[in-house]
């Protein structure tokens, strides 16, 4: 079995003209990430600019409503930029430096990992491209301005779907165009081996605080961690430093788009199979003959048609479940957070805020739930409104 | 030795790819026997792929396009079945790891081999994933054609030693598509492979005109040509097969 193995998942499968890339990265990574200096410059990015630790908010109004576990949100929304995206970008786009790179180049579903990777770009001074499938660019037209404002050039891809697989499919093609000043700083934990791996160390920032901030608040650790799963970034986060906790329950929400009975889903981990794709082994929403399907979500970012290779071994050994949350679900649990606590989510996020309002009610007062709120829901307010029938311009 | 090298025994060999499919299954038939008759030494027969990772534009349209119309993996089985009746130069597939994958690689082998199917090349699975089919491949006699790019460089060595049919170099950086000229110093990877095997190697990516073709077979022992013979099939559709023998033969002339 090859390197980057979650079980059965994960590997390297990606054309030969990328393998020295991600070997390269690989040595570089595993140099840099006990280096007391690497570590101390990125722990002070993520302190000084991106504004960490994030708080651990107990949500009293919503908790007394459901009238069950105690619930806090982990507010990766308050984080520069909006979203948990930064901290994987920030350690990225240090390495990438530290490599000798000079340009970064990423997908992006919702906008939010290109908004923050343009930031990390204007930041460190580097040249920065985003890949954005064109459906996704008319979804998140604002996004789209924030990443050229930053200075950013943004491509629209038109092939596929025009959603985030195929953004990925023309970043990776970029790649291999340009390797030797180029890093592809990927967004999620996907793709070859290192970057589920990378990415997930980077985005376990999110449990090592929360862990901390919960064992402060209440003097025990969570019965339950819940967060949204597209690629599975925020998601592995947030249960990563839990997973030898088994007393934690961990729950991956997917997006169901209309139902997991309909062709109109991205609930990989619910209706996929076993599959070879963007250079790993998961689980993929693919045909009988192996054609990865176009898939669907209200929401650009969990709009994707695999999971990362750790999501789906923790699926195999059943140390996590993954629930499908419809879009009906998602957008209710949108509104009822910004109503009952005046915090506005965004709308993947929305999607483990729905599977709260579930899941507190069936638990005692006695039981506590984190759940990650992975941004911030200002990006979504317009489609939202569309989904409601109303036209508002952005 | 197998099939495939014996396609390289006697002169440089021609390489072209089509995908199966496109426009239509029976225009592909005759594509195949027009590039077989016109002097073709192997020919890699496209199963397409929903998200062709390695691929250009032209063929990425082209197997999109086929998909749309509803080619499948046994479709194509099926095709190189009634192919295999009377075309007999050396016949290898072009797919992605998942399409062999999700077929089941023992159950896509075991009809290869029936079908004599003589090799397989799958972009998406470097040296480092080839044991995913390998032995399966092996137990059928199908060679699994290892790819060597630009910047393989210290990996040359280690591909060539277990290298089986042929040697499959990508010519530049980049996804499959014509180019105008190729900047790579493919003698001198050619030089790092014979050190290590002497399984042939052919030169794809970026080849159209003969020209080209010429210069890259006398430093190498082939050509593969794609997106150019996919260009053609693009313009003129169920007309192509005349337009991609007359096509195949400047090429052939130019390398035999």
């Amino acid at each position: 079995m090859s390197k980057g193995r979650f079980g059965i998942h994960g590997g390297q499968y990606i054309p030969e003209i990328l393998m020295n890339a991600v070997i390269e990265l690989e040595n570089a990574y595993n140099h840099y990430k006990d280096d007391p200096e690497f570590n101390k410059e990125l722990t002070t990015l993520l302190n000084e600019y991106a504004g960490r630790p994030s708080l651990l908010y107990y949500a009293e109004k919503m908790t007394k409503d459901l009238g069950g576990a105690k619930i806090y949100l982990k507010r990766e929304d308050l984080n520069h930029t909006g979203s948990h995206k930064i901290n994987n970008v920030l350690g990225q786009a240090l390495l990438a430096k530290k490599m000798g790179k000079t340009r970064l180049i990423a997908e992006t579903g919702a906008g939010q990992h290109g908004v923050a990777t343009a930031t990390a770009a204007a930041l460190m001074g580097m040249e920065c491209v985003i890949f954005m499938g064109e459906e996704d660019t008319k979804r998140q037209a604002l996004n789209v301005y924030r990443m050229k404002l930053l200075g950013a050039d943004v491509i629209s891809v038109k092939s596929g779907t025009a959603t985030l697989k195929d953004a990925v499919n023309d970043c990776m093609k970029e790649w291999t165009t340009r390797i030797s000043d180029t890093h592809y700083c990927l967004g999620s934990v996907m793709g070859p081996h290192p970057f589920p791996t990378i990415v997930r160390d980077f985005q376990a920032v999110i449990s090592r605080e929360s862990r901390q901030q919960i064992l402060e608040k209440e003097g025990r650790l969570p019965d339950a961690i819940v967060a949204c799963v597209g690629g599975g970034s925020n998601a592995i986060g947030s249960f990563y430093h839990y997973i030898p906790d088994e007393s934690v329950r961990l729950i991956g929400c997917e997006a169901a788009g209309r139902g997991i009975d309909t062709f109109e889903t991205a609930a990989t981990v619910n209706v996929g199979k076993l599959g070879i794709f963007h250079g790993m082994k998961s689980y993929f929403c693919q045909n009988e003959y192996g054609q990865i399907a176009p898939v669907y979500s209200i929401s650009a970012g969990l709009d994707y048609p695999g999971v990362g290779p750790e999501h789906a071994y923790l699926h195999d050994i059943g140390r996590a479940e993954y629930v499908p949350i419809t879009d009906d679900e998602a957008v209710d649990a949108f509104e009822y957070l910004s109503r009952t606590e005046g915090i506005i989510p965004a709308i993947e996020s929305a999607h483990a805020v729905a599977h709260v309002l579930k899941l507190a009610p069936t638990m005692d007062k006695d039981k506590i739930i984190i759940v990650n709120i992975s941004g911030r829901g200002d990006k979504d307010c317009a489609a939202i409104a569309r989904y409601r029938g109303e036209n508002i311009y952005e | 030795m197998s099939n495939i090298q014996n396609a390289f025994r006697n002169r440089k060999a021609f390489i072209p790819f089509v995908t199966c499919g496109f426009p239509d299954i029976e225009t592909t038939g005759k594509v195949v026997r027009a590039c077989a008759e016109s002097g073709a030494d192997l020919i890699e027969l496209g199963i397409p792929f929903s998200d062709p990772t390695a691929e250009g534009e032209v063929i990425q349209k082209a197997s999109i396009e086929t998909l749309k119309n509803g080619i499948t993996t046994d479709k194509i089985l099926d095709f190189v079945e009634d192919l295999r009746k009377d075309v007999t130069i050396p016949l290898v597939f072009m797919t992605y790891a998942n399409v062999v994958f999700s077929y089941g690689a023992e159950r896509f082998m075991s009809r290869c081999k029936a079908l004599g199917i003589d090799g397989i090349i799958l972009p998406d699975l470097p040296y480092e994933e080839r044991d995913e089919f390998a032995d399966i491949a092996d137990k059928y006699g199908i060679d699994m054609i290892s790819l060597i790019a630009p910047t393989s460089e210290n990996r040359i060595a280690m591909i060539s030693k277990d290298a089986k049919g042929f040697i499959y170099i990508v010519s530049s950086l980049g996804v499959t598509g014509v180019r105008s000229e190729i900047t790579t110093d493919i003698k001198k990877i050619v030089e790092q492979i014979r050190q290590n095997t002497d399984t042939p190697c052919a030169v794809g990516f970026g080849i159209s005109r003969p020209e080209q073709a010429k210069e890259m077979a006398e430093i190498s022992d082939g050509v593969i040509v794609g997106s150019a013979i996919v260009n053609i099939i693009d313009e003129y559709g169920k007309d192509a097969p005349e337009k991609v023998r007359e096509y195949v033969k400047s090429m052939t002339d130019a390398i035999h």
